[in-house]
């Protein structure tokens, strides 16, 4: 299955990795593609893409950050795309943003228009393309079905909480896909992931913090704060049985994987819990090394877990 | 470690954590209820706000965050955080006998209090992040600020 519910044909789709995925998130772009690749799924990165705006362009001038992103948009639509997908959250946000502003706000859109003529490209007009996350094109494109009957390594036994962060669904009006019923994603409480992982085999466990803030935007200004934030969930996730919390944001799995270590050199407080990116586990269901999905970039270091339960 | 808002909470949270177990542990799915609308009363006092003693869907908390959240509550990052103490306080009142369920679901509810108090006090310490949720500011304010040599 390549086409979606919408018949939409995602086999082939834009790929926006974002800055985040070019450094601390390395593994989590490694994995997407190689799982992109283990399903038969095409990621055409997209040429001479720039920052989304992130969370500092924002707060100087939202306008900005809707045109940095727009321009991103453009690109996808100049080289024949009507999907992009984004895997981090931050990313993602920022263009589903983008989109819901250029529609509904003039001065984002006289201002994109201005800038686009400034730089001297086309100027994206809202609904030219859909943003995606990594979890909407696996669901969309393959389904649980197929990617149930695609699994060499059935991740049976592995408990995991799924930790979706705070940008995947929030604010919900610039996902007007989501809550839409029956299969659509919820805001209250996602299960793409949980969906997902559920039909590579795995027993998710019901975890209360699967969007809570993890402290990232605290991280340099107030790194306390985002090491009690996360030893919390951390902990949290382990009073839930979970072995393994399995993530979707370069974010919150570095933030998780660091204030993981600083939790227990600073607050003496050790967790055990692993965190994976969900691609990671993905990919090792289907059957690819723990190398060939960067699991040795791990700060947490998932190897003899994985080993006992027989993934890589 | 810097000191946060809440102390006293988070203390009170850590000592129960583990400890042997109250009279009517039901009543603790409550308390927690409690100590969350005093948090979210903590954050709307800081603001100038005059806290609300309304309710939404049946609970005090729910108003206090929508009250909090200004209208929007999908943009703000404690809002799941708020139901599922609701969440739990109920699935806690569901639960018969003094069981082991009973038990997890109570200290549950408790991590996930303690993850707000924590949220709530980071984001009372450090202001400047945000109007309570980062990814929330931008999409609140007012039209930018025009574009300089144009």
């Amino acid at each position: 299955m390549a086409k979606d519910t919408d018949g939409k044909d995602l086999k082939k789709v834009a790929y926006y990795p974002g800055c985040a995925l070019e450094g601390t998130g390395h593994a989590y772009n490694r994995s997407t593609k190689a799982v992109g690749k283990a399903l038969g799924l095409d990621l055409v990165e997209l040429k001479n893409w720039n920052c989304c705006g992130a969370m500092e362009v924002k707060n100087i001038d939202p306008k900005i950050q809707t045109y940095l992103s727009a321009r991103n948009l453009s690109i996808a639509e100049d080289m024949g795309f009507d999907t992009v997908m984004a895997p981090c959250n931050g990313c993602y946000h920022n263009l589903k943003k983008a989109e819901y502003d250029l529609a509904h706000d003039a001065g984002s859109v006289e201002v994109n228009a201005r800038l686009s003529g400034k730089a001297g490209h086309n100027t994206y007009e809202a609904g030219g393309v859909e943003t995606i996350h990594a979890l909407d094109w696996i669901k969309r494109a393959v389904g649980e079905e197929e990617l149930a009957r695609r699994v060499k390594n059935n991740l049976k036994g592995l408990k995991i909480a799924n930790y979706y962060g705070c940008m995947y669904t929030r604010p919900r009006h610039i996902f007007p896909e989501k809550d839409q019923g029956p299969g659509s994603e919820s805001t209250a409480k996602p299960h793409y992931m949980d969906d997902i992982l559920a039909a590579a085999g795995a027993e998710n466990v019901d975890f209360p913090l699967k969007t809570a803030c993890c402290g990232g935007a605290h991280s340099l200004s107030d790194s306390d704060t985002s090491t009690r934030l996360v030893l919390n969930i951390l902990e949290t996730a382990e009073a839930c049985g979970a072995e393994v919390i399995a993530t979707e944001c370069p974010t919150c799995h570095t933030g998780l994987e660091m204030h993981q270590v600083r939790a227990e050199e600073v607050l003496g407080r050790k967790t055990n819990v692993k965190i994976l990116y969900f691609t990671q586990l993905v990919g090792m269901a289907l059957g690819l090394s723990q190398k060939k999905v960067g699991v040795q970039e791990n700060l947490s270091d998932p190897r003899d877990l994985l080993r006992q339960k027989g993934l890589g | 470690m810097t000191a946060l808002p809440f102390a006293d909470l988070l203390d009170r949270l850590d000592a129960r954590d583990g400890a042997a177990p109250a009279v009517d542990p039901r009543a603790l799915a409550d308390t927690h209820l409690i100590e969350g609308e005093g948090v979210l009363e903590a954050w709307l006092d800081s603001r100038g706000q005059v806290p609300t003693d309304v309710t939404h869907e049946g609970f005090r908390l729910l108003a206090l965050h929508r009250q909090g959240a200004r209208g929007e509550p999908s943009f703000n990052a404690c809002r799941e955080t708020c139901r599922e103490l609701v969440y739990l306080r109920n699935v806690a009142l569901a639960c018969e006998g003094d069981t082991p369920e009973l038990r997890r679901t109570l200290r549950l509810q408790a991590m996930v209090l303690r993850h707000l108090a924590l949220f709530v006090g980071g984001k009372m310490v450090e202001s400047g992040l945000g109007d309570f949720c980062c990814s929330s500011r931008p999409v609140r304010q007012r039209d930018a600020t025009p574009l300089q040599g144009d």
